[in-house]
């Protein structure tokens, strides 16, 4: 313990007991917690002051036990036996009370003192379970004490009782481990009898009645007819909420955002900056990043709160679940479908998130397709080219149509990254499947209010981080390039040059190839490139806003099979950089980097080639 | 019942674990997710394609794929 941080408290447990949200409500830090194992991959520090003195919480990864076998039973194995913690607290799952003891017997006889939580109190009332505490303390000989953290209850007898104990830790267990010196399986074995000794005295439950709801529920959300169709209407609703929803708020974002831009003009003028500031800071820096958060936060900050009430309340597992016989058929982990749930959010979480697949083998075909999936600086892309050139009808139909649309480029990457998959493991990533198995959580109500305006809070923030971090220098540099001349033509426009033949190859031309170049930083500035090298072959006045796009690009030469072309390269080609340096991180390999490159852009590249000479063949 | 492996359970029905068919890695984690010679397990459904299955074992649902059901004897 060093002075500054104080005792230092590890935090260790099943996977999905609610260990972070524990660890959040105590370090009122956010961590981000979701209804389903394997949440946690990283170990995260966070601190709480309690009575004048500072606590460190450490997060470890969820763990069945403390056995070799994966990779996050040896960091919490590693980080126990290091000593650095005072106490440890094993947080238990009420609801599964037995299992979760025998990893609470493998701590206390690898680590002291010991503090068990019982957590989730709340969900075992609803579910007629009852927990005697008292009796579980005397059983277990140590301090044991009940909280419901999602609600907050309990909180501060467990700072109590942590405090306590660090103070003056009771006294060891009497050394003689129940299964010491036995071969692992014969030990697990008889921890698991011993755990099931106490729950049967702690613990009154009635099995029949306690998880009816869950097993009604799933009887409907993974039967066999039901299963597919429905995860398909919920993404077909979670979808169609966010077009319908992001419109207004896009087009008001946008007409405010540029129409501030030529006050600002006006101003810098005023002040008597010179023309090629105002220009770089106006319609550089100014324009792409208004861009960016006028065509960005609005879909995003409707789609990851919905989305993340369906992995509060448990239903991502089950999305495993249903899809699992794909992934089995490709030779493939059915985890794969939970990294690829993450890297909507971001690609570079979902490789990180690729963790939770212990087979090396199996890892490595979900890291290197992870950037299939279109990721949070894409999916907007995805969203104004559908609503730009593929809408049809008006009001209600116009949008139920336009999520339609995007939900079949999700179930085409879906379905890409099955073949991918499966073309991997039959070529460089051969071998068997190894053995699956996946937790289904109990479902839980998820706190509407509360995921919700997090939610939004996060995203409104992440967004506006990437337009500040990202889009503004980008914009700069674009402009740059834009207003640079060597001879003739500007230097952006000399690099479209280069890229004009295979970019016409592509069904699309040289300005938007290099866009997706210079979107490798980050994919969001992808648009606002492409609109810049248009602007900068100076045939047009300035963009206005969402409506004027259609008009600068259709100048432009884009035909509805050019805007197709741009959608499936939007959704297969190189990851972004930031993606990339992770996928170097976890694999340690330039190989299988390089690979992670080269499969989404071959994909991408024979697409749109086929969609090219398609457009030339059949014109419409 | 008469000794069978788990991916012969019938969804609905119970059956009690008696002895792990795999490797001993892999035997181990089956017992931390709860498949332990003498616990009861029920299978619970399966999913639309028919496989994984999901079971009921030590409070918790744990869905399996058939080829790794196979490897748990029950009687």
């Amino acid at each position: 313990m060093d002075a500054a941080s104080g005792p230092v408290i590890a935090l260790v447990g099943n996977p999905n007991v609610g260990k972070s949200t524990l660890f959040n409500a105590l370090t009122h830090l956010n961590q981000h917690t979701g209804n389903w194992p394997g949440k946690t991959v990283e170990v995260a520090r966070g601190r709480y002051l309690y009575q004048g003195g500072t606590y460190t919480l450490v997060d470890l990864p969820g763990t069945y036990s403390l056995h070799p076998g994966s990779a996050e039973e040896e960091v919490t194995r590693d980080y126990l036996l290091s000593g650095e913690a005072d106490v440890t607290l094993v947080v238990v799952d009420a609801t599964c009370l037995e299992r979760n003891l025998a990893l609470v017997l493998q701590v206390t006889a690898a680590a002291w003192p010991v503090v068990v939580c019982v957590n989730l109190l709340d969900e075992a009332a609803r579910k007629h379970i009852q927990v005697d505490l008292g009796k579980l303390q005397a059983l277990l000989g140590c301090p044991v004490t009940g909280a419901a953290a999602r609600s907050g209850r309990g909180l501060s007898q467990l700072q109590a009782l942590l405090a306590e104990t660090i103070a003056a830790p009771p006294p060891p267990l009497p050394s003689d481990p129940p299964a010491a010196g036995l071969c692992p399986c014969r030990q697990a074995a008889v921890l698991a009898a011993r755990a099931q000794e106490i729950a049967a005295q702690a613990v009154t439950a009635d099995e029949e009645t306690a998880h009816r709801l869950d097993r009604r529920l799933d009887r409907v959300l993974t039967s066999r007819k039901g299963g597919i169709p429905v995860m398909l209407l919920l993404l077909a609703g979670i979808l169609w909420l966010t077009m319908a929803g992001a419109n207004v708020p896009s087009a008001l974002l946008s007409d405010l955002l540029f129409g501030l831009r030529e006050p600002l003009r006006q101003l810098l003028e005023g002040m008597g900056a010179p023309w090629w500031a105002v220009g770089a800071l106006v319609d550089g820096v100014y324009q792409t990043t208004a861009w960016v958060v006028s065509v960005m936060l609005p879909p995003m900050a409707i789609f990851f709160p919905l989305f993340t009430l369906l992995e509060d309340a448990g239903y991502l597992p089950r999305v495993a679940f249903n899809m699992d016989h794909f992934f089995h058929r490709a030779g493939a982990h059915g985890r794969q479908a939970l990294t690829m749930c993450m890297g909507l959010g971001c690609n570079a979480c979902g490789v990180m998130g690729c963790r939770i697949i212990q087979s090396p083998r199996e890892r490595l075909i979900a890291i290197l397709t992870n950037a299939f999936m279109p990721c949070n600086g894409r999916f907007p892309t995805l969203i104004a080219l559908i609503s730009l050139f593929f809408t049809a009808g008006t009001g209600l139909w116009r949008s139920l149509w336009s999520a339609l649309l995007l939900m079949g480029c999700i179930v085409l990457a879906v379905a890409m990254t099955l073949w991918s998959s499966r073309l991997l493991s039959a070529t460089v990533l051969k071998g068997l499947p190894s053995a699956f198995s996946l937790e289904l959580p109990p479902y839980r109500f998820p706190r509407l209010g509360q995921v919700l305006v997090r939610s939004v809070l996060d995203r409104t923030l992440f967004v506006l981080g990437r337009a500040v971090t990202v889009a503004a220098p980008a914009g700069l540099i674009i402009w740059v390039a834009a207003n640079v001349t060597i001879g003739e033509q500007s230097i952006l426009l000399h690099l479209a040059g280069l890229l004009e033949g295979p970019g016409r190859l592509l069904g699309m031309d040289g300005v938007i190839l290099l866009a997706f170049f210079l979107g490798f930083p980050a994919n969001e500035i992808v648009v606002p490139c492409i609109l810049m090298g248009y602007l900068s072959a100076g045939t047009l006045v300035g963009y206005e806003g969402l409506p004027q796009l259609h008009a600068i690009l259709t100048a432009n030469g884009w035909t509805a099979a050019t805007a197709l072309s741009v959608l499936v390269f939007t959704l297969f080609h190189f990851p972004c950089g930031t993606t990339c340096l992770t996928i170097w991180r976890e694999t340690r390999s330039l190989r299988w980097t390089a690979l992670a490159i080269v499969l989404p852009l071959a994909v991408g590249v024979i697409l749109c080639s086929a969609i090219h000479w398609m457009s030339v063949l059949l014109p419409v | 019942m008469e000794n069978t492996t788990l991916d012969h359970l019938p969804t609905g029905r119970k059956a009690t674990v008696s002895r792990l068919l795999a490797p001993q890695g892999e035997q181990l984690r089956l017992m931390e997710l709860g498949f332990i010679p003498g616990r009861t397990v029920s299978a619970l459904q399966a999913a639309p394609w028919g496989d994984p299955v999901a079971y009921a074992v030590c409070g918790a649902v744990i869905a399996l794929r058939r080829d790794d059901a196979s490897r748990i004897l029950i009687h």
